[in-house]
Order: structure tokens, then sequence, then C-alpha cells
């Protein structure tokens, strides 16, 4: 099962107290002020967690797969995510319990 | 934007609730120990309009000291991986044109 939006929710919910239209709407704003940030080309640094970057694409050439045909990828700017240390060392545990 | 202008953000745009800076704090934190927890199990987290996490693998390699030169073994491992929602991609990508 994936985490998913409900049960960050129902966490706050049971954990802090939160109603669950006060937790649904913390849940919400927490990713919108992120993709706001993103979408006004700022960084957004999660201290412990990890930063969202964003970075510039310049155009490339690209091929539809289905035809075959040539077709520019044109320049875009584009999300990437770039872990911090205590969430990488963490994850790594996660190998170490299961092989 | 920081951890802290996060919380501000949050804190002044609360249609419908009245929580005060410690509580935004906290649930802040809650939702990101609730995520790092969820990765830490090989738990994927989808957030529609926004992105999944899901980690991948990494092969155990040979690697060096770059101070020495010295090859070191390193141990397969996992690391977190994001890949951006529909909305985001668009989002982030409208502005740039």
């Amino acid at each position: 099962m994936a985490l998913t939006k409900a049960a960050m929710a129902e966490k706050l919910f049971t954990e802090l107290g939160l109603n669950k239209r006060e937790a649904k709407e913390m849940v919400d704003r927490f990713f919108e002020e992120i993709r706001n940030a993103l979408e006004n080309n700022e960084q957004v640094k999660l201290s412990g967690f990890g930063n969202f970057d964003l970075r510039e694409k310049s155009e490339r050439p690209g091929r539809n797969p289905k035809t075959g045909e040539e077709i520019p990828i044109s320049a875009r700017r584009v999300v990437t995510f770039r872990p911090g240390q205590k969430l990488r060392a963490r994850v790594s545990n996660y190998a170490g319990n299961n092989e | 934007m920081t951890r802290s202008e996060l919380i501000d953000l949050i804190l002044q745009k609360q249609p419908h609730s009245q929580l005060n800076p410690k509580d935004v704090d906290a649930v802040v934190k809650t939702i990101l120990e609730q995520m790092t927890a969820s990765l830490e199990r090989g738990e994927r987290i989808e957030i529609r309009g926004f992105g999944s996490f899901s980690l991948h693998h990494r092969p155990a390699r040979m690697g060096r000291n770059p101070k020495t030169g010295d090859s070191v073994p390193l141990e397969s491992k996992y690391v977190p991986h994001f890949k951006p929602g529909k909305e985001l991609r668009e989002r982030v990508n409208q502005s740039n044109s």
C-alpha cells in the first residue's frame, strides 16, 4: 500500500488531534505551497528531508516511439528532488532489513 | 523556500482552521516524518498532482577514497527517488514559456 494524502490527514487527526477538516486542509496546503514555490521558480529546502530543485533543460532531439518520427523535445523547466542526508541514511536501512 | 517559510505560508492561509505556529510546526514535522518512515519501510508515496516517491536500487560497486585513491567496496543500497506528477510538471514548465 502506498502512502496517500488520506493517510497523512488521518495521522494528523490521531496524532495531533486536529479535526478531520483541519487535517485535510493542512495536508492539501502543505503540497500546494511547495508547488506554488516551484511554480514561481523558487527552490524548496526541507531540512532533514531534502531539496526540490529546478533545472532548465535546453531543447534536444527526440523521437515519437510509435512512428519513429523525429521531433524536437522543447526547452523546459523541470523539478528534481535531492534527498537530504537524514532521509538517505534512513532509507538505506531498508536494504539491510530486507536483503 | 525553507521549512520555516513553508510553515509561515501555511499559517497565513487557513480558511477553516485557526492553528497556531506551534501546531503548524508539528503538522509539517509529522507529515515529513510519516513520509520518511514510509520510504524507510520500502513503501511508496503517491500524491496526485504533486508526484510520487519511491526507492531505487543501487547495486554494490567498487568506490574510491577520493583522498587516498584506495579502492573501497560499497554495498548495494536503496536511494529515494521523486517523480513529479502531471500538474506539478505543467505548472513548473508553464512559468517558463
